[in-house]
């Protein structure tokens, strides 16, 4: 099959690949440059577990194809933070036992930065409408949603 | 042995709301789970999936596959059969399942073909240009047709002209005299339907095949494997040595990956004849179609005897439950339902019919509760119904028959023993949490507006670690007739006094590195930052049941309770030597080991430690170097059943209790339930980390609503899955959920196990069902809907309010 030409920013480093026109975002970031922090669950775009942020909004990496996102800045999880110094999302999902398996986390923790970058006050109906889009089989949610409202309150804090 | 570590108040870590220790990785993209695994010169499959329910497979031409560039391998079923035997199937009789279908496929979904290739997307593109010739068989889907089936319906001839897999009648205690002596006898007849796990991660395995040592290496998200790992070998036909299996995290389990070995067997058989790597991972059409893990799906005729007063006199049950297409778990999920068949109650004789069937449906395999979910609904079920007919409060029938805390340990019907609880304290809790008596004048003034408002408290079980005797004690013949179900624990001081803690079974959502680092740090008094928690390969493995049946941390306590003690053994032997002291008359505090009454004549851990690794002339001379110790725990009480089975013996014995009451409002125009409040309090015994525990009963009773209102594997007449994606198999999102699950904890620890704990890891999932369904009946009281059968749905709602005002 032929293969066309990407060029695409990904966690602020710019990657040039030749892939098939057919060649999933998800399976891009997976395999063609090693970001395995996003994750596949059901590969019909209901589950959410594959969102990340292209030019800043949320969108399933399943459901688009690499070829889409030519000339795009896309982010994944592993922007965030690291084991040692955590993005404050990532210490408040951590802190309010916001996930068991961790599986939909990435996802979960990228629908919370675009939710707090457009809305960094949210009220717990507003995060509870942001993350319904994405499934997580464990927790039930609620600690999800004081998560997100811890974070927001400490990246508030941080901010004054 | 180790002395058994007694509940109390006075641990520093454990009942601490310690922050996992595993999340740091999986919050930053960085855990390793199966998708994850890469090695070098790795393959990819896809397997072909059958369309129908049932047929036999005529022939199949994989020519064109074969031609298509990238493609590496092609392989039928028959052609698999030839390297690759039935898999593990503990039913006796067994009823024989290959790994991919041979000359007849048994339900939608099922495997025919399986291409290795380049990519996944060759290999799929592959599977199109697979051409297979059917000859359709009768489809049985009803349970009911099942009983009958005979000829060309029947799915497996070899067991005999029929698909009843297994029928049998047990009773325990004077069943008969019980009800001629009843007032009156509560009869209902219910429909539990079949759901599943369905984890955010599908099942997966990445196979190599070393040609020069024979040998297989898999590393697979399967948990069992250092406990039952080694059937695969005998599937794959080489010897248990010649296979070893790394485990990887799992994202998420609840039951479903409790032993999955179709997915391994496939990759092993695909990169054996390949001579490649391979990876198979089941997309979500395949993990709901054949992930060999589908839930109970249960027809039920229960009739509950009691005397005019509410006191519950005796049960009796007659199910069929459907098993579809294969039984690889024999009837075990009926050895959960005999645990705790009589709940929290004084019921003095218990009957349970079972018939088992065979459908042409994805197999049963275990889902969180592993039948004994089930039991809760139709117990909790028939109990609202006779309280309702004995013009009683639902809590004042419950309490009149609890099991009173001086009656404990108390053997109920079938044999079972129940540890220990304190279920008036448990309700008196939850009906405080909730403000019963508000809620029900709510309701009252509610009514007058034509508002219909429910509550629905219920009292129930969760029996936790089971013990193998379950497996087996359904068969006429026993079969394999396995009394071990153990948890290991390998833990070691290096030199510098850090603790390597090895654990024999996987993390498959839960929190075992957690709860072995709390335990640990308890035991040893060693810093959480200076634990390293890993888990072992088959090679090297201990024998290690894994999480299941609400066991694991139960059992790694006692096996981490096991070695510590003969780690403070003998630190305490060195430490005796370096400070010229009797042993008796040391200490452990703090990191540090002192004379008693002496704190300035101390060495620390670390100090021991390199004594212990480096300095064998400076030992006591019986002391050899290193400060290591493997501990195998066994289960900590459990006998054999009868002969007869009129006493199944003690097998499920840590007991774990719980009362839930959500306030629901119904609208009856739409079918819409909405939560108005949730309270749900459990009793695990002693806590170890109350805050991983609340998570466990939110997100459990989560998948209890959807279990209850939402989910279900729905075939049609023609054996088709009408509901094989989340667009159609509804899992509760966030909108479906309550707000706040309101979770209280009750305490009382359990006599046999270390430090008083009992399992937790299934309550939310075996408490929501029977709580949702008493409040939606209570809500619709006016109406006099009743709710014998799941899931709840909104349309199916609508349905039962129609024919009730109709009716009315």
């Amino acid at each position: 099959m032929e293969q066309e030409k990407v060029v695409v920013s990904v966690n602020g480093v710019q990657y040039e690949r030749m892939v098939e026109p057919r060649r999933l975002l998800c399976d891009f970031l997976r395999q063609d440059i090693g970001l395995t922090g996003t994750h596949v669950g059901c590969e019909h775009g209901v589950c959410g577990m594959c969102t990340i942020l292209i030019n800043g909004r949320t969108a399933r990496s399943c459901l688009t194809f690499a070829v889409q996102v030519d000339g795009a800045e896309i982010t994944t999880v592993e922007s965030l933070g690291t084991p040692t110094n955590m993005h404050p999302l990532q210490a408040a999902f951590w802190e309010k036992h916001g996930l068991q398996c961790g599986y939909c986390t990435p996802a979960m923790l990228l629908t919370a930065v675009e939710l707090l970058d457009t809305n960094p006050n949210p009220s717990r109906d507003e995060i509870r409408e942001a993350i319904s889009s994405n499934l997580c089989r464990c927790t039930g949610y609620q600690n999800i949603v004081d998560a997100v409202e811890h974070a927001a309150a400490q990246m508030n804090g941080g901010a004054s | 042995m180790s002395t058994k570590e007694k509940a109390g108040n006075g641990y520093k870590w454990i009942g601490q709301n310690m922050k996992r220790v595993e999340d740091p990785r999986l919050l930053t993209g960085r855990g390793k789970y199966i998708d994850d695994i890469v090695v070098p010169n790795m393959a990819h499959a896809a397997v072909l999936r059958s369309p129908h329910a049932h047929a036999r497979i005529k022939s199949i031409d994989t020519s064109k596959a074969k031609e298509l560039p990238g493609v590496i391998l092609v392989m039928t079923g028959a052609e698999a059969a030839e390297q690759t035997g039935p898999l593990p199937c503990f039913a006796n009789p067994p009823v024989a399942q290959p790994c991919i279908a041979t000359d007849r496929v048994r339900h939608v979904g099922e495997a025919v073909a399986a291409v290795v290739a380049e990519s996944r997307y060759i290999a799929e593109d592959a599977l199109d240009l697979i051409e297979v010739e059917y000859e359709p068989l009768p489809v049985v889907i009803d349970p009911e047709e099942a009983l009958t089936s005979s000829g060309d319906a029947v799915l497996h001839p070899d067991r005999g002209d029929t698909n009843i897999a297994l029928q049998r009648t047990l009773t325990f205690g004077p069943v008969d005299d019980d009800f001629a002596a009843a007032d009156v006898v509560v009869r209902r007849k219910m429909r539990w339907p079949r759901s599943g796990g369905q984890p955010m991660e599908t099942v997966g395995a990445v196979a190599t095949f070393d040609e020069g040592t024979g040998k297989f290496t898999i590393y697979a998200n399967s948990s069992m494997y250092n406990y039952v790992g080694w059937l695969m070998a005998v599937s794959l036909n080489v010897p248990p040595h010649k296979l070893n299996i790394i485990p990887t995290i799992a994202g998420g389990s609840f039951g479903s990956k409790l032993f999955v070995h179709k997915v391994p067997v496939i990759a092993g058989t695909l990169a054996r004849a390949a001579g490649r790597p391979v990876k198979y991972l089941e997309d979500r059409i395949d993990n709901m179609m054949s992930c060999d893990n589908h839930g109970s799906d249960r027809i039920y005729d229960v009739e509950l005897a009691l005397k005019n007063d509410g006191t519950m006199l005796s049960l009796r049950m007659k199910s069929i439950d459907d098993y579809g297409a294969y039984l690889q778990f024999g009837v075990g999920h009926w050895g959960n339902v005999a645990a705790q068949a009589s709940g929290p109650y004084t019921i003095n004789s218990v009957e349970i019919n079972l018939t088992a069937v065979l459908t042409n449906k994805g197999q049963q395999g275990a889902y969180r509760g592993f039948g004994s979910e089930v039991n809760n609904f139709i117990l909790e079920r028939v109990i609202d119904a006779a309280a309702d007919e004995l013009g009683m409060d639902p809590t004042e029938i419950r309490r009149k028959n609890f099991i009173q805390p001086d009656q404990f340990p108390y053997k109920i019907p079938t044999g079972n023993v129940y540890d220990s609880g304190n279920y008036e304290a448990v309700l008196e809790k939850a009906l405080g949490m909730v403000d019963y008596k508000g809620w029900r004048k709510k309701q009252e003034e509610a009514r007058k507006e034509g508002r219909y408002i429910g509550i629905g408290p219920i009292t129930c079980q969760e029996r936790s670690v089971f013990s193998s005797t379950e497996f087996w004690f359904w068969n006429h013949e026993p079969g394999f007739a396995l009394t071990s179900s153990p948890e290991s624990v390998g833990l070691k001081i290096d030199p510098l006094g850090k603790a390597f803690v090895t654990l024999h079974s996987p993390f498959w959502g839960n929190s075992p590195e957690t709860m072995a680092t709390q335990i640990v740090a308890e035991q040893l008094t060693i810093d959480p930052a200076d634990i390293e928690v890993t888990y072992s390969d088959t090679d090297h493995g201990l024998n290690g049941t894994g999480p299941g049946g609400s066991r694991y941390t139960v059992m790694i306590a006692g096996a981490i309770a096991g070695a510590a003690t003969q780690i403070k053994e003998k630190m305490f032997k060195i430490a005796g030597h370096m400070l010229e002291a009797n042993e008796a008359d040391l200490e452990l505090a703090e990191g540090k080991i002192s004379v008693r009454g002496a704190p300035d004549r101390s060495v620390s851990i670390p100090d021991v430690a390199m004594q212990a690794h480096y300095f064998r002339l400076s030992l006591p001379d019986d002391v050899n170097s290193g400060l290591d110790a493997n501990f195998v725990y066994d289960h900590p009480y459990t006998t054999m059943p009868s002969e007869d089975r009129s006493d199944l013996g003690v097998f499920y014995p840590i007991m774990g209790h719980m009362c839930h009451i959500p306030v629901v409002e119904v609208d009856i125009e739409t079918g819409q339930v909405k939560f108005l409040k949730y309270v749900a309090v459990h009793d695990a015994g002693t806590v170890v980390n109350p805050m991983t525990l609340a998570g466990h009963i939110r997100g459990g009773t989560a998948q209890g609503i959807g279990s209850a209102m939402y989910e279900q594997f729905y075939y049609d007449s023609e054996g088709q899955l009408l509901t094989a994606n989340f667009a159609d198999y509804l899992i509760p999102t966030i909108m479906e959920v309550p707000e706040n699950v309101e979770v209280g904890h009750v305490e009382t620890p359990s006599p046999f196990t270390e430090f008083g704990i009992k399992g937790g890891g299934e309550g939310g999932r075996m408490g929501a069902p029977p709580a949702i369904a008493a409040a939606i009946e209570d809500a619709l009281k006016p109406l006099g809907v009743k709710v014998d059968v799941l899931p709840i749905t909104p349309m199916r709602l609508r349905e039962l309010i129609r024919e009730a005002q109709a009716g009315g």
